[in-house]
């Protein structure tokens, strides 16, 4: 798979898969095409030349299908600074057309019921993206795809990371979880790929690979 | 969307440049011969003496420049529904034909209207709707120009083409009857019989040279792209190139 | 199924932008201040004599409503662009129009609130006597499908717009041109409206200006996803 964004070459020769149970980091400098990846990944972006498949359906024949499966946590919030965090919460369970979703116990899941109708404008970033993970436990999908989740959290914010990642692992998902060091992650990673300036170049394994090929998650080639 | 692969072998591109070149030639041999004909044959206005000639420049442009936006929505359309740039590519030339030659049929009616009517604009509404034409040109272009990426250019300039083509008809019924409201100059007449010869033969011949340049400006543009191409692909194999050789 | 669930996503998108904006409420205020400044500007330029303004009353008003009313679009996106909320809004499953419907209904009661006082405003600025009788109603259904027009392609612009260099340039040069049937016709119709719509042509405007509505809603609704998602 490639990408660029104009001149540019974002990527330029990417494979990966991820199976169902595992949990994969990516690590990389700043640069190398990570958070492209994992958006592209999520859908939010096309590949220039490539294709993704999610859970065995390729995306470009049936996006929101891979999207209801999907879960990004981006690097920027995402989030309506004017709205208070339940609003916020709301607003996504509408777009996510939930029945009777229970807003609460999500803010309380996340820690963030005590300023749940303050404005996220007030909040800072680490509180910032504590709601943006109540939103993916609104959407509870499948497939995590974490960009940077561990950036200037504090220990009990990367615990809550790391829950929420072994939570949809034992469901039977899985999850990419893009970081500096995988270190950071505090041992959860099934394994680590290196992304070198837009490719991939496996980079020796920390903890024993499993691989337990149930379901194609992300499968590319170019 | 893959990149789109650019037909570059030399002799198909060649060709393709002579028959071009033939037809520029070809162009402006028949808007001498057209313009010879219609000086000799012509005679002079009784209101407007021999200033009326400039009709015949005129309004073949002007008949010519909504055939150019005619061609960028057919484009932008096929652009939408296929997604091959040579249409985005397309589109892009016929747009920067058509508004050079909007601008010269405004130009004239302009120059063509001071001594006639003492004024330099009087609102009529074939003219005036030839100015929105410009401004729809123009807006399209610029959009173009304040784009970078290219595919979200030719997305985007399709869409916007395709407006704009939905909303000339609308302009120019808009146009004719509010000055039909207020009515106070009339249009200088075209179709007396006189002229019509004339205006045909002016006509094909802009037409020729309209083909001509959309068909030159579209061919630099694919061999831009090509170029451009070219070097990105480059960009890409050296990228993976060194990875290997780096270990 | 889906459609009922599309639906319920444009309210919800509505429901947002007018939240948000009520929250801050900067922008309203500001925007219907501009508007006034702007008839206030066209008094000073065409007055004062009262003919003179009576005459020229409609079309100061359409101008400043579509300069004042231009700012309302760009903002409307930009509430998206700051946090990257527009990547996860593209990200919840479910079809485009919904998205670009949403923001229309939120654009379009914000331009209505506007309106609402600068008419008034205009009213008394350009000496325009409260239409007798019902005409007050043709009036009322001119100003709404000339506004329904505006905000159709400006909601629709903008999403390309707030996207590109000079985005504050781009919008009018993008939307204007197309507006001119629009100001045409509600211009126009407003004015004969007030001297009693003598030669009957009102009604023929207003057709105009529906027939325009339908058409640009139809082609903004099905494009919206080409616009969006690049």
């Amino acid at each position: 798979m490639t990408r660029r964004f104009g001149r540019r070459w974002a990527l330029r020769g990417v494979s990966l898969t991820v199976a169902s149970g595992e949990i994969v980091g990516l690590e990389g400098h700043n640069g190398s095409g990570k958070s492209t990846l994992l958006r592209i990944a999520a859908t939010a972006l096309r590949p220039t030349s490539g294709s993704v498949v999610i859970a065995g359906t390729p995306v470009q024949e049936d996006p929101d299908r891979a999207r209801a499966q999907v879960g990004l946590l981006s690097f920027q919030p995402g989030l309506y600074d004017d709205l208070t965090a339940r609003e916020n919460l709301v607003f996504a369970s509408r777009m996510l057309d939930l029945a009777s979703p229970d807003i609460n116990a999500v803010l309380e899941r996340v820690g963030l019921l005590a300023e749940a109708d303050e404005r996220v404008r007030t909040f800072s970033s680490g509180m910032q993206r504590r709601l943006s993970l109540g939103r993916l436990l609104l959407q509870s999908p499948r497939i995590l795809l974490l960009d940077e989740p561990y950036n200037s959290f504090d220990r009990q914010g990367v615990q809550l990371v790391n829950e929420i990642v072994l939570t949809v692992r034992d469901a039977g998902g899985c999850a990419l979880i893009v970081l500096h060091d995988r270190h950071v992650a505090g041992g959860i990673l099934d394994r680590a790929v290196r992304l070198r300036q837009g490719l991939t170049d496996p980079a020796p394994s920390g903890e024993g690979l499993e691989a337990r090929i149930v379901e194609d998650v992300a499968g590319a080639t170019v | 969307m893959a990149v789109g692969t650019m037909d570059l072998t030399t002799d198909v591109a060649a060709s393709a440049r002579g028959r071009t070149n033939w037809l520029g030639v070809a162009g402006i041999l028949a808007l001498a011969a057209a313009q010879l004909f219609v000086v000799v044959t012509s005679p002079p206005d009784r209101d407007m003496g021999h200033l009326q000639k400039i009709m015949y420049v005129h309004v073949p442009a002007a008949w010519n420049a909504f055939l150019a936006y005619f061609v960028v929505a057919i484009a932008s359309l096929r652009y939408l529904w296929k997604g091959r740039q040579t249409d985005d590519l397309l589109a892009a030339s016929a747009a920067e034909v058509g508004a050079l030659l909007t601008g010269l049929t405004l130009a004239l009616g302009m120059i063509w209207g001071r001594p006639t009517w003492g004024v330099w604009w009087t609102w009529d509404p074939r003219l005036t709707s030839t100015a929105v034409l410009f401004f729809i040109f123009i807006a399209y272009l610029l959009l173009r120009a304040f784009v970078d990426d290219p595919e979200r250019r030719a997305q985007w300039s399709a869409v916007v083409g395709l407006l704009g083509a939905l909303n000339v008809p609308i302009v120019y019924m808009s146009v004719r009857w509010w000055r039909t409201l207020h009515q106070i100059q009339s249009s200088p007449s075209t179709v007396d019989p006189a002229y019509a010869w004339g205006l045909r033969a002016n006509a094909i011949a802009v037409l020729v040279m309209l083909i001509f340049c959309i068909r030159h400006r579209y061919e630099s543009a694919r061999l831009e792209r090509g170029a451009d191409d070219l070097v990105d692909r480059a960009a890409l194999a050296a990228g993976r190139g060194r990875e290997v050789t780096d270990g | 199924m889906s459609w009922a669930s599309d639906v319920r996503r444009m309210r919800a998108i509505a429901w947002k932008d007018l939240t948000a904006e009520r929250r801050s409420r900067a922008v309203l205020n500001a925007v219907t201040f501009l508007g006034v400044l702007i008839l206030m500007l066209f008094g000073f330029a065409l007055g004062p004599d009262r003919d003179a303004l009576r005459d020229a009353a409609a079309g100061a008003l359409w101008l400043a409503i579509l300069f004042s009313g231009i700012l309302a679009f760009n903002r409307s996106y930009q509430v998206e662009l700051d946090g990257g909320a527009l990547e996860s809004l593209l990200l919840y499953p479910g079809s485009r129009w919904s998205i670009f419907a949403g923001k229309l209904l939120a654009n379009l009661a914000f331009v209505f609130l506007v309106e609402l006082i600068v008419i008034p405003v205009a009213m008394v600025l350009f000496q325009v006597q409260f239409p007798e009788g019902w005409a007050w109603a043709s009036q009322l259904a001119v100003l709404v499908l000339g506004t329904v027009g505006f905000v159709i392609l400006g909601t629709f612009y903008a999403a390309m717009s707030s996207r590109s260099r000079s985005r504050e340039v781009l919008l009018p040069l993008l939307l204007f041109p197309m507006m001119i049937p629009v100001l045409l016709g509600a211009v126009e119709s407003s004015t004969s409206l007030l001297r009693g719509d003598p030669m009957r042509e009102a009604g023929a405007w207003m057709g105009m200006l529906t027939a325009f509505d339908i058409i640009f809603l139809t082609a903004a609704l099905v494009t919206f996803e080409y616009v969006i998602e690049v």
